[in-house]
């Protein structure tokens, strides 16, 4: 069944789309979007240190995302505004991280394929470590999940309730990273973002529980991750930019659909 | 042994000693308040005591075992999170519908339950809080400045319902308001503060202290005449001015 690279790249789609739907959560309840999105551009500079050094590719961009988001709590609230300083951060990684693959002119790299994915290049490796990591993600938020969730709510409530808010900000940096390293091949740097905001952005409105809106943000990045590679396959179009597609055409639809029936009410 | 005692707490943020040499208690079933200007240290001693901020100097010690309540000042839920009040009073370990019930009855507003938090009112939202502060039954109850946003009447009804529930329950209450007017009345000691300890004792022997008068007096002049909370002791308007 493996043997087949649709379907190799469905089951990595929907491994990657379960991690990123509750940990999306998180980025939007506690409005992490350019978190996200620096620790996702810093990978790329992930995939120049991996080839430089004859690695695979996953433990380099875990290493350098996992870099980027910690040097991004340390430096949060000393001197520079949130945004400022992921927009320094974010860009520069980006980069630094494409001027280092033009270095390594021994070997060809196809440069597109870590910016947008290479889903339909999939490998059973690749699958076996995707969905590792995904598990570990899921794993890791579901074990803090009320503890992630009192401290999202309030500081001062997590303490009083015996929390330390900076563990458990370091749980949902440490997901954050391995996400980004599994969605790397699936949808590329430039929209990992992307695959952790939309679906849950989309859940909202259909949701009256934090736990609910996980489960249809999980949902809604599989659905997405399916209908985007049956599109792409289809009409030939790129796979990692197709999924995002869906998950935004689904969002628009379910957002217009309640704005109607709040209209009729 | 006291719930919560303090010993010669100093905290610092960088340069600046935010408070000095605190000593202070809260005794099983009393209700303390705290009173204070701006920049006074209240929401420093606050966090010092949940174990929020760094402590430079002195002691905190809590009975062992102490549950503690907590309200806090300004809690803001983002739009994008959807959550209940049941799902909300939950937050902190299983707990039966019972007694979430029990709690939000006990705070004043029993039907909430399936309501979102983010379409209560106000007062509802302060009152929510509450029900899940007393949710495991704490043996002291803190609370910052929880009446933001209430206006007189809505305040003057939610300190009221602690007081009861308090007496109730012989839950200790620790907090820190603005509205001494209010709070004066309810309270069993009063500590002023402003860096320091400036005075405490019972309200009225606070509210006549030249320390308290000093600080919250409208006579004084300067920058603190702003200090709005003064209704309490209209009888020093005139005294002072007679003066």
């Amino acid at each position: 069944m493996l043997d087949d690279f649709m379907t190799r790249a469905t089951l990595a789609g929907v491994g990657v789309a379960f991690a990123a739907a509750p940990l999306g959560c998180f980025v939007v309840w506690r409005r992490m979007a350019y978190f996200g999105d620096a620790t996702a551009h810093a990978a790329i500079l992930g995939v120049a240190l991996s080839l430089a050094f004859e690695l695979s590719i996953f433990p380099g961009v875990l290493a350098v995302a996992l870099a980027m988001a910690l040097a991004v709590t340390l430096l949060a609230g000393r001197g520079y505004a949130m945004d400022t300083l992921l927009g320094v951060l974010a860009h520069s990684a980006l980069a630094f991280g494409l001027v280092a693959v033009s270095f390594l002119s021994g070997v060809r790299i196809d440069l597109m394929a870590y910016l947008f994915g290479d889903i339909l290049a999939v490998s059973r490796l690749d699958l076996l470590i995707i969905w590792g990591g995904a598990v570990l993600v899921i794993a890791l938020i579901a074990w803090r999940w009320s503890a992630l969730l009192t401290c999202t709510l309030n500081e001062e409530l997590a303490y009083a309730s015996g929390l330390n808010p900076n563990r458990e900000q370091l749980i949902l940096t440490l997901s954050l990273a391995i996400t980004v390293a599994v969605a790397i091949k699936v949808v590329g740097v430039l929209l990992i973002a992307a695959l952790l905001i939309i679906p849950a952005a989309a859940a909202r409105g259909l949701a009256r529980t934090p736990e609910a809106m996980a489960a249809i943000a999980a949902i809604i990045g599989a659905v997405s991750a399916v209908g985007g590679l049956q599109g792409a396959y289809v009409f030939d179009t790129p796979a990692g930019p197709s999924i995002v597609c869906v998950a935004a055409i689904l969002f628009v639809a379910f957002n217009l659909v309640q704005w109607r029936s709040k209209v009729r009410a | 042994m006291s719930l919560i005692t303090v010993k010669n707490l100093v905290v610092t943020y960088g340069a600046n000693t935010v408070l000095e040499n605190i000593s202070m208690t809260v005794e099983r079933g009393e209700i303390v308040t705290i009173v204070g200007p701006n920049g006074s240290g209240k929401t420093s001693l606050f966090r010092a005591i949940i174990g929020a901020t760094q402590v430079t100097g002195g002691d905190i010690a809590l009975q062992p075992g102490l549950k503690i309540g907590y309200v806090p000042q300004r809690l803001h839920i983002d739009a994008t999170l959807p959550i209940t009040v049941e799902r909300f009073m939950r937050l902190t370990g299983r707990i039966s519908r019972a007694r979430c019930k029990e709690a939000l009855s006990a705070a004043g507003v029993p039907d909430l339950l399936k309501r979102q938090m983010t379409q209560l009112s106000g007062g509802q939202f302060q009152r929510v809080l509450l029900a899940r502060a007393l949710i495991n039954r704490p043996d002291v109850l803190l609370l910052d400045e929880a009446t933001q946003g209430l206006d007189q009447p809505g305040s003057a009804a939610f300190y009221r319902q602690i007081e009861a529930v308090c007496r109730e329950t012989g839950c200790a209450v620790l907090m820190i308001s603005h509205e001494l007017h209010v709070v004066m009345s309810a309270s069993d000691r009063v500590i002023c503060l402003n860096g320091h300890v400036c005075c405490q004792g019972t309200p009225a022997v606070v509210a006549s202290a030249p320390e308290y008068r000093a600080l919250f007096g409208t006579g004084t002049g300067g920058a603190l005449a702003l200090y709005r909370h003064d209704h309490d002791h209209d009888h020093s308007h005139s005294h002072e001015a007679a003066e």
